[in-house]
């Protein structure tokens, strides 16, 4: 076993544990955008940042990809830390503003602006796609193709594939073409419609109604966007 | 005489042999040497070394006077550069018109001619011989010093220098924690970027445990200017060779590679002839020195990217993988090349060794307490003197610039260098006096990288400057990471937006906070320096910035969309030149009546500014 402190707390993991997955079994949540627990972890979204070592000599680590290692400082959620994360869910909101995913992530990371030029991607790279075909699918059907600001997925050769059984096993996996946000307009990238830090139903019960992360039951106690599709008429 | 095929079987052979050609050398030791490198090269070197070789022959002069075809002799600007040895007399930008009279003056009756030498720009002084010019003055060259001595494609050259004695020390007399001690105690630092301590690494491939281990000889020098590398490798490829089996026998590594970048033909040209020298010598292969020790050495060819230098990704990209880098750790110590403990160190860091085991004294009474040695800078940009310097580590980037580079070309004045490659940082004229030391370069915001120096004069805008080397990481950026491909991408936005006019307010802080957590938040090495350009300019340029943003105004006129042409009313005198150079045909008028720009169609080419006699056109 290997002792750790995590966010000040003596832990001990097993060796070959990740980061991320000692935090989550400690119960501390980590956001993450291209970690699944049935995929190798390539660490390419970069949200899941941790912060690591003694304060005066720390750095900042994908928590998916970081091995344990005995003796570790580990902080999930210093002021480095969420100032990272925060300014990467901006950059991902800038860039695919309609990922239900990254609008959920920011709303609970209360990332409330977007000072970046409005793009509309429908893929962050995240490689989950690829990694789920290759490893749970075992089609290979489609790859990584180019590389830096060209990099893109396609199937090789973008020739329509041989080896593409249609699983949907892709889209299914997918943070920005599962579920699409309708909230954001062209030229606003925050929907925030969402934007439920705690469930509005304490209001009126003793339990929260669901416990859906984050809370989704969101007209009540809110005043949604304009153009988000939840806002009633006339309101 | 031992023949050359002979195989050397002990430390004994290598003495023997190295005395005779020692002997062979001195003997006969008039020789005209033109550099072969690149630089001169593109100056016609090579014609010129050949019409000498004729000239020789037909002058019956070829048993007398030899020839040498070297590596870089540093002056690249003043190419092709001849150097008429044991006098040292050094002739610039000869041409092939100038080798007869070469032959029949200086080299058969010591007869300079004043008009190929060297002459300084600024006192107007000439030089005659290559020791008394500034440029080398000041510099040591203890890697590349070698290189006038030597014709790259000549293990006897080497030889007769006293080459593989430190190999031969190594494998004989020294054990392998032996020689990491003496690199350790060198204190030798990497010179591929990192600065990390020889020794240290070395120790840690060491003490892995494995039937296996990899060194690999890293020269993939990617950074757009620099060119140390390359030049070590096609000038002195022994020098580096010998570096890597002394390495090899200290971790415990019977394979070696050189991963060479693909751009580099000649280079590998030259490595492969001096492996295949080595090997006929027996200085590689089986039982060198008759020490037991075996090594291989195979070369691989780069995938040409900027990224794949990173020892990660260059590992990836010798298994045929993508060059990608990946989580460290596992160390490459723990877990390599093949998933072997593998050492990498770049080209000067080997190169540097053998002058370590031969001359440790000397090597140690050079540079600073905790940088010993020397670094071979690439000198490029706007100074009189560009090209490859060698200078002892701690001398400050005043004396590279001014002292061995000879100032500002042009009479202009400077106003920031940029070191450490692309994603290095601009330092201004206060900084000049900042040691050439990893820690003060890092603690000034820029760093030492692999030795490029960027000079850069007034005439340079440093949100420009940002600009390029931006492009540069946004072209290289293997993707991976969101941060540092969309951060890249993010910050050239912003940059785009300051120089087009569109810049607002904001976009100083938010530059500043995104280039903060870009550094954070990336994988490698890459990322983690992505932003330098933009956080040095910022810190020591900010004005600039503002002036774009807040005033719209490019200070040095570089940027576009924010200068403007117009033409003086006062000193206009109708003459018409610009109107008809103006490829845009945006210039209207009379004959001598007062010409005008139109605005809408001028492309800010500058042209008319140029051709004008009368200063009439302005540029704000
Ligand atoms: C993006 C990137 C590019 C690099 N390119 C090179 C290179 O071209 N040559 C090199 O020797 N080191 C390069 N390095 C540094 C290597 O990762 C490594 O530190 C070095 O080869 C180790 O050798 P040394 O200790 O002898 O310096 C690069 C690093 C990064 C992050
Ligand atoms: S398509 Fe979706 S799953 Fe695939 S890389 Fe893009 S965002 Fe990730
Ligand atoms: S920091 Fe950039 S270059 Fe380095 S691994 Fe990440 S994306 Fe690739
Ligand atoms: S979840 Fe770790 S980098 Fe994406
Ligand atoms: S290339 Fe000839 S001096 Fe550098």
């Amino acid at each position: 076993m290997l002792e750790m402190t995590l966010n000040g707390l003596e832990i001990q993991v097993e060796p070959g544990t990740t980061l991320l997955e000692a935090a989550n079994f400690y119960g501390i949540e980590i956001p993450t955008l291209c970690y699944d627990a049935g995929l190798s972890p390539i660490g390419a979204c970069r949200l899941c940042l941790v912060e690591i070592g003694s304060p005066d000599r720390s750095r900042l680590v994908s928590a998916c990809t970081f091995p344990a290692q005995k003796g570790l400082e580990i902080r999930t959620h210093s002021k480095r830390v969420i100032n990272a994360r925060k300014l990467l869910i901006e950059m991902y909101l800038a860039t695919c503003p309609s990922s239900k995913t990254i609008q959920d992530l920011a709303s609970k990371h209360h990332v409330t602006r977007v000072r970046f030029k409005q793009k509309h991607d429908d893929c962050i790279l995240c490689g989950l796609c690829v990694r789920i075909c290759e490893e749970q699918m075992q089609a290979k059907a489609i790859e990584f193709i180019g590389r830096g600001h060209e990099l893109r997925i396609s199937t090789f050769f973008d020739k329509k594939s041989e080896d593409c059984r249609h699983c949907g096993a892709c889209m299914y996996i997918c943070p920005v073409c599962q579920a699409r946000c309708q909230g954001p307009q062209e030229k606003d990238a925050v929907c925030n419609a969402c934007l439920n830090l705690e469930p509005p139903c304490l209001e009126e019960f003793e339990d929260a109604m669901c416990y859906m992360d984050p809370c989704v039951a969101c007209e009540q106690g809110h005043e949604p966007r304009k153009g988000c599709s939840q806002r009633k008429e006339g309101s | 005489m031992p023949s050359l095929q002979s195989r050397i079987n002990t430390a004994a052979d290598l003495f023997r042999l190295q005395e005779t050609l020692q002997q062979r050398a001195s003997s006969n030791n008039r020789y005209i040497a033109v550099c072969g490198d690149t630089g001169c090269s593109a100056w016609g070197s090579k014609s010129v070394k050949d019409v000498f070789r004729d000239c020789l022959e037909q002058k019956g002069l070829a048993g007398q006077v030899g020839m040498k075809f070297t590596g870089c002799l540093g002056l690249c600007e003043s190419g092709p550069v001849v150097i008429i040895c044991p006098e040292q007399i050094f002739y610039q930008k000869v041409q092939e018109e100038d080798v007869e009279e070469i032959i029949d003056k200086t080299v058969t009756r010591g007869e300079i001619i004043p008009r190929l030498l060297y002459q300084d720009v600024l006192s107007g002084e000439t030089y005659t011989y290559m020791n008394e010019i500034p440029f080398y003055q000041k510099q040591k060259r203890l890697l590349m010093g070698n290189n006038l001595k030597i014709d790259p494609n000549s293990i006897e050259d080497y030889l007769a220098l006293g080459g593989y004695s430190a190999t031969a020390r190594a494998l004989t007399e020294m054990t392998p924690l032996e020689i990491i001690d003496e690199v350790k105690f060198s204190k030798l630092r990497g010179r591929g970027g990192a600065g990390f301590s020889a020794g240290d690494k070395w120790k840690e491939c060491y003490d892995a445990v494995s039937d296996r281990k990899y060194i690999i000889c890293n020269a993939d020098e990617g950074d757009p200017g620099a060119f140390m590398d390359r030049s070590l490798l096609e000038g002195n490829p022994h020098s580096v060779l010998e570096g890597l089996i002394i390495g090899g026998f200290a971790v415990g590594a019977r394979e070696g590679m050189i991963y060479v970048r693909a751009e580099y033909p000649t280079a590998v040209v030259k490595i492969k002839h001096a492996l295949h020298q080595a090997e006929e010598l027996g200085l590689l292969g089986e039982n060198i020195f008759g020490s037991g020790f075996d090594f291989q050495v195979s070369i691989s060819i780069g995938a040409g990217a900027f990224v794949s230098g990173e020892t990660s990704a260059l590992i990836a990209s010798i298994e045929g993988r993508a060059g990608e880098p990946r989580q460290k750790p596992p160390r490459l110590a723990q877990r390599g090349l093949w998933g072997r403990p593998t050492v990498v160190n770049n080209v000067e860091s080997l190169a540097n060794i053998p002058v370590i085991l031969r001359e440790g004294e000397e090597y140690r009474r050079t540079g600073t307490d905790k940088s010993r040695g020397t670094k071979i800078f690439s000198l490029v940009g706007k100074v009189v003197n560009t090209g490859l310097v060698e200078v002892p580590l701690g001398i400050t980037i005043r004396e590279i610039i001014e002292d061995i580079g000879g100032g500002i070309k042009g009479g202009r004045s400077f106003k920031a260098v940029q070191t450490g490659g692309p994603s290095g940082g601009c330092l201004p004229e206060h900084l000049l006096d900042t040691p050439t030391d990893f820690e003060e370069l890092n603690a000034v915001g820029s760093m030492m990288g692999s030795g490029g120096m960027i000079v850069m004069d007034d005439e340079t805008c440093m949100v420009d400057v940002a600009r390029y080397f931006l492009r540069f990481l946004q072209d290289e950026s293997c993707g991976k990471c969101f941060s540092c491909r969309e951060g890249i991408n993010r910050l050239l936005e912003i940059i785009d937006d300051i120089v087009h006019g569109l810049g607002t307010p904001g976009h100083i802080d938010l530059l500043r906070e995104l280039s903060v957590v870009v550094k954070d938040s990336t994988l490698c090495g890459l990322g983690q320096t992505s932003a330098n350009p933009v956080l040095s300019t910022l810190q020591y340029f900010e004005e600039e910035y503002r002036a774009h943003i807040k005033d719209k105004k490019c200070p040095a006129g570089v940027c576009k969309a924010l200068i403007h042409f117009s033409i003086d009313l006062e000193k206009c005198t109708g003459c018409g030149v610009c109107k008809k150079k103006c490829p845009e045909e945006a210039i209207s008028g009379e004959k001598k009546e007062i010409h005008e720009i139109d605005p809408e169609r001028c492309s800010k080419c500058g042209i008319c500014l140029d051709t004008c006699t009368f200063d009439a056109v302005l540029k704000c």
